[in-house]
Parts: C-alpha cells; sequence; structure tokens
C-alpha cells in the first residue's frame, strides 16, 4: 500500500488568517444537544444529543432518513433547528452563523454527491477553498503566495490528480471528483471535517486509499464519518453511533453494535 | 498587476483594445482633418452614431458581468444606465443658464412652465460638472447597493430576481414620467447647449465626446477582465454555477454578488452619462423594460461570459438595427424576438461560440 502524504494543517497554521478562539479544553469539540428538526410534522431529528471529542474519528450509521443528512446540516448551518444547542468547541454557538461562518470557523463538509466546481479546474477548486481572508476585497487582489502554491502541490499529490490540475473539474471522473472534494476539505484546513458518504461510486482501492486518508486525519482532526457501506466503517470505526429515527439508538464499538439487539432489529425489520 | 501581465492570456482583448483605439484614431482624424467634400470624410454625424454604440458595448460590458460572469439575470440594467444619463443631463440643464425659452436663469424651462418658484433641493449641485460627474457614478452605485443587500440578502435568485429587476426599472419610467418629480415628466432633459463650457454642436466637442465613450469602454473592459480573472472573478463563476457550495466553503455570496452588482451598475451609469450628451436628450422611456430586454440579447448574440462578446453584440445589434429601422421600422421588434430565440436554440454560446466551434474545426 502506497503511503499518503498529508497536507498537516496543525503545522500550517501561520497563515495569518484569524478564525474565532476554538476552545476544546473540556474534550469534545462538537455539542449537540437535545436538537429537534420537524418538516411538515415529521421529525427528522428528534430530541437528538451528540458529542465529538476533539481529535475523535467517529462513524455515524443508520437507516434511510435516521437523519444523518438533516445532522449534518444543522451543524453546517444550512437548516436551522427547532430547538437545541449547537456548540463548536466550548465557546462558538453554531446557531448563531451562517454557513460561511461556520466554514470558517473550522467546520468543513462532503457532500454526499460529489460537488466540485465544474467549470474551474482542479486547481482553481483547490485554491477557492483554500484557507485564507475570504472577504471580497482581499479576495479580489488576492495572489498566491509560494506557501499556498506549494499547500495546493501537495494537496493535488494526496488526491492524485496532480496531473489533471488544468483539467476542468466537470470532465473528472466520478471517483476523482470525490478525492477533488475530499482534496478542497483539506484545502480549508478544517478543524472538524465532516464527510457524507466518501466512498460512494469509488473503486476497491480508491477506498481503501480512502480509508487510509480518513485515519491518519484523525488525531489532529476530528471526524465524523457518515457511510453506509458497513465493510469500509468497520476498516476505520473507533466508535460508531447509530441514529435511528432523529435520535441515536446507541454508541460502541463496531462489534457491541453490531450485536446490540435493537440494532438488529431496525436494520433487519421486526 | 500591470496591463501588459493582465492582458496576456486575453488575446481576443488585446485585438479588440488595439482596434477600438485605431477606430477612435480614424474616425476623429476622418472627421477633423479631411474636408468635408473629400469621399473620405466620416461627418459628425456619423461619429456621434459611433459614439453612441461604444456607450452601448460598455452597457453590455456591465450586463456581462453580473449575467455572464455570476448569473444574475438583471433585466433592469437599463435604469442604471438611465440615471447615470439623467445625472450628467441634469448638469447640462443647469449649464443652459438663461439662454431657455423663458430667459430664467435661476429655473430650467419646464420647471418655468410648471410654476414653480424656486429649484428643488435634488438639485443642488448640479451646477458643476464634478458633482454631477460624482452622481453619476454614486446614484445608480447606491441603487445596485440598496436593492442587492435586499434582494441577495433574502436569497431571491434566478426568475424572481430577474422580473424584480424588471419591475425596478418599470417603477423608475413611471416615476420619471411624472411632472412633480422634478426631471422634466415624459419630455426627459434636451435642448442642452454646453459641457463645460464647450458647445455641444462643434464637430470638436462631439469627436472628444466620441474619444471619451472609446477611453471609457477601453477602460471598463481592462478593469473588468482584471475582476473576472481575479480569484474574486472565480468566486463568482463559483456562485454562478453551485451558490450554496460556494457558502460552504466559508464565502459570503451575497457579498460577492453585491460588489459585482454595484460595480457593473456604476459602468452602465457611466455609460449613460457619455450617451446623454451625443443623443442630446435624456427621457423615461430609457427605463423602459423593452431597453433592459434589448441589452440582455446583445450580450447573448455575442456571447455571454467572454466581455469581448458583449462589446461585439452590442456593436452589431444595435448596427441591425440602425439599418432595419430604416428600412423596415414595424418588423425590427420582431426580427429581434426571432434573433433572441434563435440565438438561444442554435448557438447558445453566441457568436464568440461559434467563432470559436468554426477556429477549433479549422485546427483538426
Amino acid at each position: 500500500m502506497s503511503t499518503v502524504r498529508i497536507h498537516d494543517p496543525v503545522t500550517d497554521e501561520n497563515d495569518g488568517v484569524a478564525s474565532p478562539e476554538l476552545d476544546t479544553a473540556h474534550g469534545p469539540i462538537l455539542y449537540l444537544e437535545d436538537v429537534t428538526v420537524s418538516f411538515d410534522g415529521f421529525r427528522a431529528l428528534n430530541v437528538l444529543s451528540l458529542y465529538i471529542d476533539d481529535g475523535e474519528l467517529r462513524c455515524i450509521i443508520g437507516p434511510n432518513g435516521a437523519g444523518k443528512t438533516t445532522m449534518m446540516d444543522v451543524i453546517t448551518g444550512k437548516t436551522r433547528p427547532d430547538a437545541g444547542t449547537v456548540f463548536f468547541g466550548q465557546t462558538i454557538d453554531l446557531l448563531k452563523l451562517d454557513e460561511p461562518s461556520i466554514a470558517q470557523a473550522g467546520i468543513g463538509r462532503k457532500f454526499q454527491k460529489p460537488s466540485v466546481f465544474e467549470q474551474l479546474t482542479v486547481f482553481e477548486n483547490l485554491e477557492l477553498a483554500m484557507h485564507t481572508d475570504k472577504r471580497v476585497w482581499p479576495t479580489l487582489f488576492a495572489r498566491l503566495n509560494s506557501t499556498q502554491r506549494d499547500d495546493i502541490e501537495i494537496v493535488m499529490e494526496t488526491i492524485g490528480l496532480t496531473a489533471q490540475r488544468q483539467e476542468r473539474a466537470g470532465s473528472l471522473s466520478h471517483g476523482q471528483k470525490q478525492w477533488l472534494e475530499i482534496g478542497m476539505l483539506l484545502m480549508q484546513k478544517p478543524k472538524l471535517l465532516l464527510v457524507d458518504e466518501p466512498v460512494a461510486g469509488m473503486t476497491h482501492q480508491e477506498t481503501e486509499r480512502t480509508a487510509e486518508l480518513l485515519l491518519s486525519l484523525a488525531g489532529k482532526h476530528s471526524v465524523v464519518v457518515v457511510e453506509h457501506d458497513m465493510e469500509f466503517v468497520r476498516s476505520i470505526a473507533r466508535k460508531v453511533t447509530v441514529l435511528h429515527e432523529g435520535s441515536v439508538l446507541t454508541e460502541g464499538t463496531m462489534d457491541e453494535v453490531q450485536n446490540h439487539p435493537r440494532v438488529i432489529e431496525v436494520y433487519l425489520g421486526d | 498587476m500591470g496591463i501588459g501581465n493582465l492582458l496576456a492570456r486575453d488575446r481576443v482583448g488585446k485585438t479588440f483594445l488595439t482596434l477600438l483605439a485605431l477606430f477612435a484614431v480614424v474616425v476623429s482624424t476622418l472627421n477633423l482633418l479631411v474636408p468635408e467634400a473629400s469621399a473620405f470624410h466620416v461627418s459628425t454625424f456619423t461619429v456621434t452614431v459611433a459614439g453612441k454604440y461604444l456607450c452601448y458595448a460598455l452597457l453590455a460590458l456591465a450586463v456581462d458581468l453580473v449575467w455572464g460572469y455570476c448569473g444574475i439575470l438583471s433585466l433592469g440594467h437599463g435604469a442604471f444606465f438611465a440615471l447615470g444619463g439623467y445625472a450628467m443631463g441634469m448638469y447640462m440643464m443647469r449649464q443652459i443658464g438663461e439662454r431657455g425659452v423663458y430667459g430664467n436663469a435661476l429655473l430650467p424651462d419646464f420647471m418655468v412652465f410648471l410654476n414653480w418658484k424656486e429649484l428643488p433641493w435634488y438639485w443642488l449641485g448640479f451646477d458643476h460638472f464634478w458633482f454631477a460627474s460624482l452622481m453619476v457614478l454614486l446614484v445608480p452605485g447606491l441603487l445596485a447597493c440598496l436593492f442587492g443587500w435586499l434582494a441577495f440578502r433574502s436569497r431571491v435568485t434566478g426568475v424572481y430576481l430577474s422580473i424584480i429587476t424588471q419591475a425596478l426599472t418599470y417603477a423608475f419610467m413611471l416615476a420619471f414620467f411624472r411632472n412633480e418629480m422634478g426631471f422634466g415628466g415624459n419630455n426627459g432633459l434636451t435642448d442642452f447647449k454646453d459641457i463645460l463650457g464647450f458647445n455641444l454642436q462643434k464637430d470638436g466637442t462631439r469627436v472628444a465626446i466620441f474619444l471619451l465613450s472609446a477611453l471609457f469602454l477601453g477602460l471598463g473592459y481592462i478593469t473588468s477582465r482584471f475582476v473576472v480573472e481575479s480569484k474574486m472573478g472565480r468566486v463568482v463563476t463559483a456562485v454562478r454555477d453551485a451558490e450554496s457550495r460556494t457558502r460552504f466553503i466559508g464565502y459570503k455570496v451575497e457579498h460577492f454578488k453585491l460588489w459585482i452588482f454595484v460595480f457593473s451598475a456604476v459602468l452602465a451609469g457611466i455609460a449613460g452619462a457619455l450617451y446623454v450628451p451625443q443623443v442630446g436628450i435624456i427621457n423615461p422611456s430609457e427605463f423602459s423594460p423593452l431597453n433592459s430586454l434589448e441589452l440582455v440579447i446583445w450580450v447573448a448574440v455575442g456571447g455571454r461570459g467572454t466581455l469581448y462578446g458583449a462589446v461585439l453584440g452590442a456593436i452589431l445589434v444595435n448596427y441591425a438595427k440602425t439599418i432595419f429601422t430604416g428600412i423596415l421600422p414595424e418588423v425590427w421588434l420582431f426580427a429581434l424576438g426571432g434573433l433572441f430565440v434563435a440565438v438561444t436554440l442554435f448557438m447558445p454560446d453566441g457568436l464568440v461560440g461559434v467563432a470559436r466551434r468554426l477556429r477549433l474545426g479549422g485546427v483538426r
């Protein structure tokens, strides 16, 4: 298995860009408490409480409609909950921030459907995602410095798209788009990565490399992975959370979870 | 970034700017230095028509920035153009002084006619060219800022936004038609005598305004190119193609849309200010929704998202309009509508797209 070179945001923090202060002194990096979201009477999230520790790699599984994507929407500001609190570290109230501010605070998201900017090249996609001052005027006069160029080069190497740097993202294969999106996530230097179905549509080798990449990111970052592929979850998971009907059914290691009678019931039907 | 550096990758743009400079020099020389009897003489009328086209081209450039690059289909850009035009028109009205029909040095003719006793407060300052010039930039800019802030913050997009922009320009037209507004009602502002002390009927003045139009078109092109080649250009393209995705990587999409919308409105205002001294009149029909629709057609015909396509489209469609309305005036609107349908169906990338395809075909 080839070694993957990882872009290291922790040692690369000196890019002069201020983010809101993240305080993880008490352990968890993300707190969801009693979060409820209803759509036309249907409770997509039902008094959900979930804590993600700093540096943890957590997998979230659950049948369709369990609320996995809605949970990510709440964390990233796309959906406002009807009730509950969501904190990033001890001090940042995510419910008070809009999507760009949450992204700037250090939460990166990879979507279920690969969503890259199809008209822009691989290089430009990574450049846009890069952690830097994203206000209007600085963006108008932004020039890439050598450190930033190097950062992009390293990420392109990590995701294996160096040869495609000048290609439009729209012309990439499905798997390559998934990788490009992961690369964009790395460029953002997030402290918390939310990854929605990262290996959907990937070949076996690509899946293996993704697992390796996510494992190497954990520790320095907190990673939350939503995935249907049980084999993949088993290969990376230390702790698994099972969602069902908008709240947590159980948490534990993969083995514990798979032998839990309620989980078997939910997955196999009663 | 130097201009040379900026245009290094824009070969068509370099050609366009060279042609523009050449055109400006040749036309003015043939008007001023070649005697009228000569076959090579270019009449002042032609110079003015050419200057008008250049103003339209600048306006098309403004529309292309918001529509072609940022995906905001504004059907009300004519309003910004007209406001720029009114600001310049007000200055020229004040320059008339006591040479008006009523010989009133204090009030423009239409105010005397309405029995007004003093100049409304919003006309104060327009005696000064610098003030009027400032208003040419500020009025369209502030309107775009206010409108854009409200619309983009509420995340109004697509067709809804287009309809609201159309309503905006329509509302302005109705308002400016009213005499009480103090902008000359349906007659608008006209009968201008001079600008900065230069007689507007003199060939030299006409040529100077024509040259200024060419200069501002060139400058407008270069600044627009700078914007679309900057990282901001890539951000607005990203907004056009995947707005919510752009938010999730940390860009405040509303701010970017607002910036480019205001910048575009200011360009449109400048175009209007250069247009009015050349045509000699500004009236509420410039706000008509149809005008704003036409602009979009110019850009679509030329090819959006390229800048030079917009310029090409504006000049060609207006040239066709001049010819057509001379021969078959009643058919023009049908021809224009047909043109839009044909472009949408058969050449979605406009003339620039067709040229690109031919060139690629030629290479093979």
